[in-house]
């Protein structure tokens, strides 16, 4: 592979997947279009992990299964190591899925209950034609070793292991390819807190070890903390924010960033009483029929500060913010902090 | 006295895999608009507990071995089914983790709502239909009149919980079981229903049982904590001695594992080894003992009773069920 110095790993540009839904009319379009990923920009570099985060429907695990060629792109750019793969046809992704792996959700959707984890281990490389069968059940117990499981479990079926065990295999599995790029949608989220913590610390273990870079996909902002390098919060479709861990969560500005960090309830009863929240009003918009102006209007608690309407009628560009290295933040208040008038 | 007094309440399950003991020897108390919070991991027992006090764990294959529930001098562990119905959704009520299943999707909103009145108080349809609707107003829901005419799956994920609760404060209990209610939810409209509970709770005096294994939650909405382990009560403090000093080493352990939104996020995580015990096969002694850093052998020998100990600071007593703990801190009462 070419990797330029200054190619990013894995370079997103304009991404966007848009769903039809309802009937078809009678000159084949579909009734409603379901905007699910609108315009998203970000790159990922090796041995990182970028947080996306957001709330159920923002669109976060449409980005990752379009990036990873799941659901074909309605447009934009995704290249890895310089590579375009959006454009690929179906047999030449194959090499390219190779070097980016995915971590599910639900440990007991998605293993096959009729595969043994010999089988569940093998088969990437056997569908990838990597290393000499009789290597194959070695190089699986390896896996299980480096995941921390038993390798003399190797014969078992996937019920004979607890939710946490299960997800240890399916990291096992992604990373039986040696992926450059491991996505995790939402890989903890299933697991109670004692074991969820094993799975984090796992995880952090692994990206050290093989260098891996992680999109890792949570709704729950202090495991993303806990993992991130940066991190990118979504709403409606689109990234309203994006910054390095420690900017985010210290010195968020979008105001949903600030809204969301701020509803997440603290382990401590003194502080979590004593402090204030911002409660937003109302839910999220329908993707079906977004606002016109920001997505965020008809919630945010800022709106006022915006004069003359602005927020309805016109839709914020993500805006750097000078000297704060790649901070991003879509919002008419940043905007106008960005060039005064 | 107490609003609500449970005994010694043990319940199991007869399966294929043998006898699971999901509820062992439980006993707590509930007082007069108090939150009491009950915590702990999936299998742990704080659902079957409230389903066991409710007659709803469907027998068999459940039993209840032991124990007594008792309300208003009442036993509920021994009412008749047509008793305990007229209790429920009355004196008692519940809102449950998912909203989607749990109203029915074949009558509108309004149609569930009035039906609680007219079963518990007798009202005419007319007048329940105007009840409902100030019910749903006071939950937050905007235009009332016509969301009465929708059906559960025309509503988002939060305001099917804010029917949920609408529903079950409707007779004005004195005694609300919540289980999980925000679980299901995103954490900004989380933020909503916690803020509307506190405040229904101030307004009608409701007492409420909180089942989460969300420690942040817990520590924002209870008065006190009964953590569970393996279907036993391990330690049951006053939510801010509990935060502030956990004594059962699995309290301390769950306590450590969360990650917080306020560290640095640097270094790893605590966390507990290994997994739960298998219910149907859970070990002699402490259910802990074989992920616990401080066991000693005779942790092994016999099931450590929870025993009260002096060491509150803030009020309410603490019990705990480790013996060590108590030895170590010297302090057993």
């Amino acid at each position: 592979m070419s990797d330029a110095t200054n190619t990013p790993l894995l370079e997103v540009r304009g991404l966007t997947k848009h769903f039809p839904v309802g009937g078809r009319g009678i000159l084949g379009r579909a009734a409603k279009v379901l905007r699910a990923v609108d315009g998203i920009d970000f790159d990922l570099e090796r041995g990182q992990c970028l947080g996306l985060v957001g709330e159920s429907g923002c669109g976060k695990s449409t980005v990752a299964r379009t990036v990873i060629g799941l659901h074909p792109a309605t447009s934009g750019s995704v290249r890895l190591a310089g590579a375009e793969l959006m454009t690929l046809t179906r047999r030449k992704w194959l090499p390219y899925r190779r070097r980016i792996q995915m971590i599910f959700q639900d440990p007991y959707a998605s293993l096959d209950p009729r595969q043994t984890v010999a089988s569940i281990l093998t088969e990437p490389a056997r569908i990838h034609k990597l290393h000499r069968p009789k290597e194959r059940k070695l190089r699986a117990m390896e896996l299980l070793e480096a995941v921390g499981l038993n390798p003399r479990h190797i014969n078992r079926y996937p019920h004979e292991f607890s939710g946490g065990q299960r997800q240890r295999i399916g990291i096992a599995r992604a990373l039986a390819l040696e992926p450059d790029i491991l996505i995790c949608d939402e890989p903890v989220s299933a697991l109670d807190v004692s074991i969820q913590a094993q799975i984090i610390n796992l995880l952090g273990e692994l990206k050290e070890r093989f260098d891996l870079a992680y999109l890792f996909i949570a709704h729950d902002l202090a495991v993303v903390r806990h993992i991130s390098d940066s991190v990118a919060v979504m709403y409606l479709g689109r990234i309203v924010e994006l910054a390095t861990r420690d900017t985010i969560f210290s010195a968020p500005r979008h105001p949903y960033t600030q809204a969301l960090l701020s509803a997440v309830p603290v382990p401590d009863p003194i502080e979590e009483r004593a402090r204030e929240r911002i409660v937003l009003r109302g839910d999220v918009p329908s993707p079906l029929d977004p606002p016109p102006g920001c997505a965020f209007e008809p919630r945010c608690h800022r709106v006022d500060e915006v004069p003359g309407g602005h927020c309805r009628g016109e839709r914020p560009e993500a805006v750097e913010i000078a000297g704060e290295g790649g901070h991003l933040s879509a919002c008419h208040l940043t905007s106008a902090e960005a060039e005064p008038s | 006295m107490a609003l609500l007094d449970v005994r010694d309440l043990s319940v199991r399950f007869d399966t294929f895999h043998g006898t699971v003991r999901a509820v062992d020897h439980v006993s707590f108390t509930l007082e007069e608009s108090e939150t009491l919070a009950l915590v702990g991991e999936s299998g742990s027992g704080k659902s079957v507990t409230n389903l066991a006090m409710m007659g709803l764990v469907p027998q068999p294959p459940g039993v209840i071995e032991s124990g007594e529930v008792l309300f208003d001098g009442r036993d509920l562990l021994r009412l008749s089914p047509r008793e305990l119905q007229r209790l429920r959704g009355k004196e008692i009520s519940m809102i449950f983790q998912d909203p989607m299943t749990s109203l029915n999707p074949l009558l509108t909103v309004g149609e569930q709502l009035s039906e609680v009145l007219e079963v518990h108080l007798g009202l005419s349809r007319k007048e329940a239909r105007l009840r409902c609707a100030s019910a749903i107003g006071d939950v937050g829901i905007p235009d009332p009149e016509s969301r009465l005419a929708q059906y559960p799956h025309e509503l988002s994920g939060g305001m099917r919980q804010r029917v949920m609760i609408a529903m079950a404060l409707l007779c004005d209990p004195r005694i609300l079981i919540a289980d999980e209610p925000t679980t299901a939810l995103d954490v900004t409209i989380q933020a909503q229903i916690l803020d509307l509970l506190t405040e229904l709770q101030h307004q009608h005096g409701t007492a409420i049982i909180l089942i989460t294994h969300d420690l942040g939650v817990v520590a924002g909405q209870s008065d006190r904590v009964h953590v569970m382990y393996a279907g036993r009560l391990v330690e049951t403090a006053d939510v801010r001695d509990l935060y502030r000093a956990p004594l059962h080493p699995y309290t301390q352990g769950l306590l450590a594992s969360v990650p917080r939104i306020g560290d640095s996020g640097e270094g790893s995580l605590h966390s507990i080894p290994g997994q739960p015990p298998d219910l149907a096969s859970l070990p002699a002694g402490c259910a802990f003992a074989a992920r616990c850093e401080r066991a000693q052998p005779e942790c092994g020998r016999e099931v450590p009773p929870l025993v009260a100990t002096n060491l509150e600071v803030t009020g309410g007593a603490r019990f705990v069920a480790c013996p060590l703990t108590i030895a170590s801190a010297g302090s057993a009462r």
